[in-house]
């Protein structure tokens, strides 16, 4: 593993920059129950970095601590190379940290292209009264984020769909959309809850290729839950495994998986 | 034409007008149940506060006087100054937003993710609140509310429907005031519409309505947006008391015009605009022809009281989501 704030290149020869987040000794409860026990880690500029672990490990909890709609009890998160202070989600997300959600939290009342043009909130500037006369700045800045919301519709290959009402699309396509929205925020990093939880194998295939392609065509740092190991393994440039709230592995794909923790974790050794 | 008939349409008409009130009062409910699921109790007495509030600016009143001669023996009633009714209705909106921030800021705001019940018991206590304050702000006492909206049967309708009928028929009746009032109505639910669909806050608000969640990841303040609805909410209800005191004067019997958007929001849907429209129009229009055809011959009469109440009844037992709200359905 080599270390750390200005970069290294991955095993298939991709230039990864410098720290962008940093966790550092982040301890969450819940009354208690210590969901996180401790934990640091970093994300770099462009790299796709997974947190894996089995149920209950406490992933989704960490995922919930960076987009700030947990806050923990010890610790602090570095965004950018300063300590973030105690913040709501919504002003996480208007820092530049777009999400999905597990269970899928999207618009349901919404079309599709009405729910990416949500995630698009955080760069419309122009004032109310500005936006009532609508003629010019309003206007143009519409425009302007209209063309960003196509080109991820484009890219996500959903242009079918773009007036179908979300309540009606099927559970696969909905997690695409919801990707669609967190990508029209044109994060600094993008979190993805468990992206391929409930797929069938072809949906995952698809899922997957459609992560690679986001980190290789627009370089954005990607950030994922899962705790099907195969996908992971394929797919990030270093993992983090949890278990039972506390780190047991940190590196890279072939590194973790030879890890014996991780390895006992995964097939079930008897914890003492 | 037959007389019977002409006037069955001019009670038609005068229960579409009806209606529009109904609706405006039945709007601000709908604003605020669908952005934060709060069915506000409070929305008739908003209604009458921002009447009483424009009055009050109007005449210059001194606000809290009775208290303020109680405390300090004093003497005080009146600034001696008279605003104009633009103005006025300008500084009442202020009032307004103020209220929507205090509502936020000391009630709701503390009240996140309870249980629908609870955050309707609040409002029933922001409605009695918020009377109160109105009593002692501004006085009991009816008063007359005069904004230079045109008034009085419209004479150039009359005269040119008088040919219709024979020499029973004088010509449809219908108050000036009640057109002002559809005109601007109409007016308001388009912007309304308009504002919702194509601004960035009108996009949140729809986003907050939709889903909590999703809305603070794509980066939306649900307290701002909570401010801003009770802030159009109060905007409605000011318009909803212009429109109301203008007609029958500000009264504190204002308030009980709530409970007839109840019926209309059964009919329409708790959760559609245009539900709140059609609603108020179909129960405006369903009472006054009752009355007409069935209450007032066989039934003695009175029937505007309780006819509204009975069809909500009927909507509930065979379309409780009313004609235009979400389907319910539960998954087990």
């Amino acid at each position: 593993m080599k270390d750390v704030n200005e970069g290294y290149t991955t095993e298939d020869g991709r230039k990864i920059g410098g720290t962008v987040m940093e966790m550092k000794n982040i301890t969450l409860r819940f009354g208690g129950v210590e969901a996180i026990k401790d934990i640091s880690f970093d994300i770099h500029e462009g790299e796709i970095r997974a947190i894996i672990g089995p149920n209950g490990a406490g992933k989704s909890s960490m995922l919930n601590v960076i987009s700030g709609f947990y806050v923990p009890q010890e610790g602090e998160v570095w965004y950018k190379g300063a300590p973030r202070p105690q913040m709501k989600p919504f002003e996480v997300a208007q820092q530049g940290i777009a999400r999905t959600f597990q269970n899928i939290a999207l618009f349901e009342g919404m079309s599709v292209l009405d729910n990416v043009m949500t995630g698009r909130l955080t760069h419309m500037k122009t004032g109310l009264w500005a936006q009532s006369i609508w003629k010019g700045k309003a206007e143009r800045e519409e425009i302007e984020n209209r063309e960003v919301a196509e080109k991820i519709i484009d890219f996500l290959e959903i242009q079918a769909i773009r007036k179908t009402p979300v309540s009606r699309l099927s559970y696969g396509l909905k997690k695409r959309v919801e990707l669609a929205r967190a990508l029209a925020a044109e994060p600094a990093i993008l979190l993805l809850d468990e992206p391929m939880a409930g797929m069938n194998v072809e949906e995952k295939e698809d899922m997957s290729r459609f992560i690679l392609d986001v980190n290789d065509e627009f370089g954005t740092t990607i950030a994922l839950i899962e705790h099907d190991m195969g996908v992971v393994m394929d797919l990030s440039d270093r993992v983090v495994v949890m278990d039972y709230g506390k780190k047991i592995g940190d590196g890279t794909p072939h590194e973790v998986r030879n890890n014996q923790d991780v390895i006992d974790a995964y097939l079930g050794v008897a914890h003492d | 034409m037959p007389d019977q008939f002409l006037f069955a349409i001019e009670v038609i008409l005068n229960g579409l007008m009806a209606g529009v009130l109904y609706a405006l009062v039945a709007l601000g409910f709908v604003l605020i149940y669908k952005a934060s699921g709060i069915f506000n109790y409070a929305q008739g007495v908003m209604a009458l506060f921002a009447a009483l509030t424009l009055v009050g600016i109007m005449e210059g009143q001194v606000p809290f006087s009775h208290l303020i001669n109680a405390t300090f023996g004093t003497d005080v009633h009146h600034f001696g100054w008279h605003v104009p009714a633009l103005l006025a209705i300008f500084l009442t909106m202020l009032v307004m937003i103020a209220l929507a921030w205090c509502v936020q800021r000391f009630v709701f705001r503390f009240l996140v993710g309870q249980e629908p019940i609870i955050l309707f018991m609040a409002t029933i206590g922001l409605a009695y609140f918020l009377e109160g304050v109105g009593d002692l702000m501004w006085g009991s006492d009816i008063k007359t509310l005069d904004v230079g909206l045109p008034q009085g049967g419209s004479f150039w309708i009359e005269e040119m429907t008088v040919g219709l009928g024979g020499d029973g028929f004088y010509g449809f009746f219908i108050d000036k005031l009640d057109i002002i009032a559809t005109v601007i109505a109409v007016l308001l639910v388009a912007g309304l519409v308009a504002f919702a669909q194509y601004t960035k806050q009108g996009r949140a608000m729809r986003a907050v309505a939709d889903d909590h969640q999703a809305a603070l990841s794509v980066g939306v303040s649900l307290n701002f947006i909570w401010i801003l609805v009770w802030s159009l909410a109060g905007f409605v209800a000011l318009v909803a008391g212009i429109m109301w005191g203008a007609k029958s004067g500000v009264q504190f019997s204002l308030s009980l015009i709530a409970l007839k958007a109840l019926p209309v929001l059964m009919l329409g849907g708790f959760t559609s605009i245009p539900g709140a429209i059609v609603g108020g129009l179909i129960i405006g229009v369903g009472e006054k022809l009752f009355e007409f055809l069935i209450g007032a011959p066989f039934l003695g009469g009175a029937t505007e009281n309780w006819f509204a109440y009975m069809l909500a009844l009927l909507f509930l037992v065979f379309r409780p989501q009313g004609l235009f709200g979400e389907k319910i359905i539960e998954r087990v």
